[in-house]
């Protein structure tokens, strides 16, 4: 251990609820994409699964909101070290969109792209099983803008740079490809529990 | 299955620069050897990293404080200096009210205090100096972008570069002796005589634009949230192509 003359921290509450390295952000919801915020309103949203599926398909807007509606309560965490605790995102869970597609059996892996071209790449047993979410309302609220509305994929269990925003769709595939961030030295999974930052961790 | 997988619009640009996966993956200890004020708010940490494997100009790394009970806090900054200063870097912190790193920073270090680091991290932010700049920051924004300034410098590079930077005010402009030519400030609180005092805008964006070099400008924009969102879109109304602006966003 390397012990930082002087450094005594925040106060600190234990809470097991926080991963490693991470600090409660309280209120804050950090903005940290590196693209330019588009302008993309529910008319023009829609969101495709395709690739290793028996039939692929898009959905509009109106298409996806027919489906079951369902919510996430719980925590997110960034791996620029902050989590938010409590927070509500309402939308559809993933696997309402997949039961329609039906996954091909040797489908194990998706790509998932914005509608501004921003991808990154999950293992199948991320997004399934009630674990990831298209999600367009926070707090009871359409999704603001800058944190990917009018919609953006929800997969709180990993680090947020894997929760797409502006989510545009799932490429579906039989094996893992880096998407942007990871192409750039992230990690290819992102579990904040197990401190999964960067490519090496 | 050998499909690749190809996005349908243009941002996702495979990684330009590598990422060393060691370098990033491997936490070194770092010395403070010099600590100098830029503003009333901002003061520059130098740091000598003696095993440090290099960077580009707009690279972040992680560095972290460890309490005697091993509690840790880890944050991301951007390196402020050149690539070429081997054994060293040097980082631009920001007093952030009640923050636990940038206070310790503030506060309490001083020469010989040794903190940990990890990078260079991120090759999406990174200008090796390639292809013409338009940089746009604000705050302490401008370090990342301070770095890609003193590498054109140093290397005496003849690509294009232009620095459009906003601050409150005269004395808050960070690194405000080493800009030449190349650095536009805006000021938005007050201004030196004959100044204008006001938020970035188009007028600043316009000219840059137009005077574009061939094959075009590529946009680094750097600051908070609000400022980063205001840039962008100015650039974009200007005619900057939207998978040609990269952002760094301080949360």
């Amino acid at each position: 251990m390397n012990v930082t003359r002087g450094f005594t921290g925040r106060p600190r509450v234990p809470n097991a609820a926080l991963p490693p390295g991470q600090y409660d952000a309280g209120d804050d919801w950090p903005v940290l994409s590196a693209e330019v915020t588009p302008e993309l309103t529910p008319a023009d949203w829609s969101f495709r699964v395709d690739g290793l599926v028996e039939e692929p398909r898009s959905w509009s807007w109106e298409q996806a909101h027919e489906l079951p509606a369902s919510a996430y309560e719980g925590d997110i965490h960034c791996v620029t070290s902050w989590s938010k605790f409590g927070v509500r995102f309402g939308g559809v869970a993933l696997d309402a969109f997949l039961d329609v597609v039906r996954l091909h059996v040797s489908a194990t892996h998706a790509v998932a792209y914005s509608h501004t071209g921003y991808t990154t790449n999950l293992p199948l047993a991320d997004l399934t099983g009630g674990r990831a979410w298209i999600a367009w309302e926070f707090d009871g609220e359409p999704l603001a803008p800058e944190h990917g509305g009018p919609a953006r994929l929800l997969v709180p269990h990993l680090y947020f740079w894997k929760s797409a925003k502006w989510i545009a769709g799932l490429r579906i595939l039989d094996h893992d490809e880096p998407g942007f961030w990871e192409q750039n030295g992230y990690h290819a999974r992102g579990n904040p529990w197990e401190e999964q930052r960067y490519s090496g961790d | 299955m050998t499909e690749t997988f190809t996005p349908p619009t243009r941002f996702a640009v495979p990684g330009r620069i590598a990422v060393s996966k060691r370098a990033a993956a491997v936490w070194q200890t770092a010395t403070i050897t010099e600590i100098h004020r830029e503003t009333p708010h901002a003061a520059t940490f130098r740091l000598a990293v003696p095993a440090w494997a290099g960077h580009l100009p707009g690279q972040h790394l992680m560095l972290r404080l460890t309490a005697e009970d091993g509690y840790v806090a880890q944050r991301h900054y951007s390196i402020a200096s050149a690539p070429d200063d081997a054994g060293h870097i040097e980082l631009t912190l920001d007093h952030v009210e009640g923050g636990e790193v940038s206070g310790w920073f503030h506060t309490v270090a001083k020469p010989g205090d040794t903190v940990e680091v990890r990078g260079p991290l991120s090759g999406f932010f990174a200008w090796p100096g390639d292809r013409p700049a338009l940089l746009v920051g604000a705050g302490s924004g401008v370090v990342p972008l301070m770095s890609m300034v003193r590498h054109h410098k140093a290397r005496g590079l003849d690509v294009p570069l232009r620095l459009l930077v906003s601050a409150r005010s005269p004395e808050e402009l960070i690194y405000a002796r080493e800009y030449g030519a190349e650095t536009t400030p805006v000021f938005t609180r007050s201004a030196p005589e004959g100044v204008r005092v006001g938020r970035m805008a188009a007028a600043h964006v316009a000219p840059l634009l137009a005077e574009q070099p061939p094959g075009g400008w590529e946009a680094y924009v750097c600051g908070s949230n609000g400022f980063a969102e205001h840039a962008s879109r100015l650039l974009v109304a200007a005619g900057q192509p939207v998978h040609r602006i990269r952002i760094e966003r301080f949360g």
